[in-house]
């Protein structure tokens, strides 16, 4: 327990708070964001999470559509090669899947790109996507697996990771974004 | 200047953008309402991210100093 009596530095004067001011009468909407996560590149998936888990502990509610590329990354570690037929497996042998083996849209070089963002990310202490994805689900946000890419990629529901919610579809997204207060494609 | 206690501290120094705040909403979420928390960072964008994230969250940022290149913000829970 610490005593504040004395300060360590003068205090900055503080704004007051618009958001301390007493409430109108009448239930306060929570309010939300919506992310549809689909490129499954390093530089976008990264803002995705940083995004989702500041909305989080914002007291923003925040629900991720992952869609098309974005899946990928949402495969659970222990898979390497995921799908039905040769082609669906050539997808993920030429894209390896999870969180750790994201590619950079920009400057990749064979994997050069990816490996010195991460050199630097540790340098200055930026989470990684994977520390940020934590933090989204323990803070509470909903990954939304799409469920035409799962079929279209061979995907099965226990090869992604368990903290995603259910499959759901296009019209799902549309209803999600129209009743948020705003919305990302990333 | 009331003396006021604080029973939570977040040490986010050395933690770049967002982890000092989700590290703070983390640990604001158990305290009863009015309880203050002390949150030390390094993070030069926090002073702009803490005035941010108390006008989101209705939480009440109570008081903010610097020392060097340690910022030091007592919230309030709402």
């Amino acid at each position: 327990m610490t005593l504040l009596a004395e300060p360590i530095a003068p205090p900055i004067p503080v704004e007051p708070s618009p958001a301390a001011a007493p409430q109108p009468e009448g239930e306060v909407k929570t309010k939300e964001l919506i992310i549809v996560n689909w490129s499954g590149e390093l530089d976008k998936v990264w803002p995705v999470m940083i995004l989702s888990s500041t909305a989080a502990a914002s007291g923003v509610r925040c629900k991720v559509f992952v869609t098309f590329w974005g899946l990928l990354p949402f495969v659970k570690d222990q898979k390497r090669i995921v799908g039905e037929n040769w082609m669906q497996k050539m997808l993920t042998l030429m894209q390896r899947p999870g969180i750790d083996h994201l590619k950079l849209s920009k400057m990749n070089f064979m994997g050069m790109g990816p490996w010195m963002m991460g050199v630097l990310s540790k340098k200055y202490h930026v989470a990684s996507p994977r520390e940020l994805l934590e933090a989204a689900t323990t803070l509470g946000v909903e990954f939304i697996p799409c469920q035409m890419t799962m079929d279209m990629f061979g995907l099965k529901r226990e090869d992604l990771i368990d903290e995603m919610g259910e499959p759901a579809g296009a019209a799902t997204a549309i209803a999600m974004m129209t009743e948020a207060d705003a919305s990302l494609f990333i | 200047m009331a003396t006021l206690e604080i029973t939570t501290h977040v040490d986010a120094r050395g933690l770049s953008c967002p982890m000092p705040i989700v590290k703070t909403a983390q640990a604001i979420k158990p305290l009863a309402s009015g309880a203050l928390l002390e949150v030390l960072a390094t993070d030069a964008g926090s002073v702009k991210d803490f005035a941010a994230w108390t006008r989101t969250t209705g939480h009440e940022l109570v008081e903010q100093s610097v020392d060097g290149a340690v910022y030091r913000f007592v919230i309030r829970h709402k």
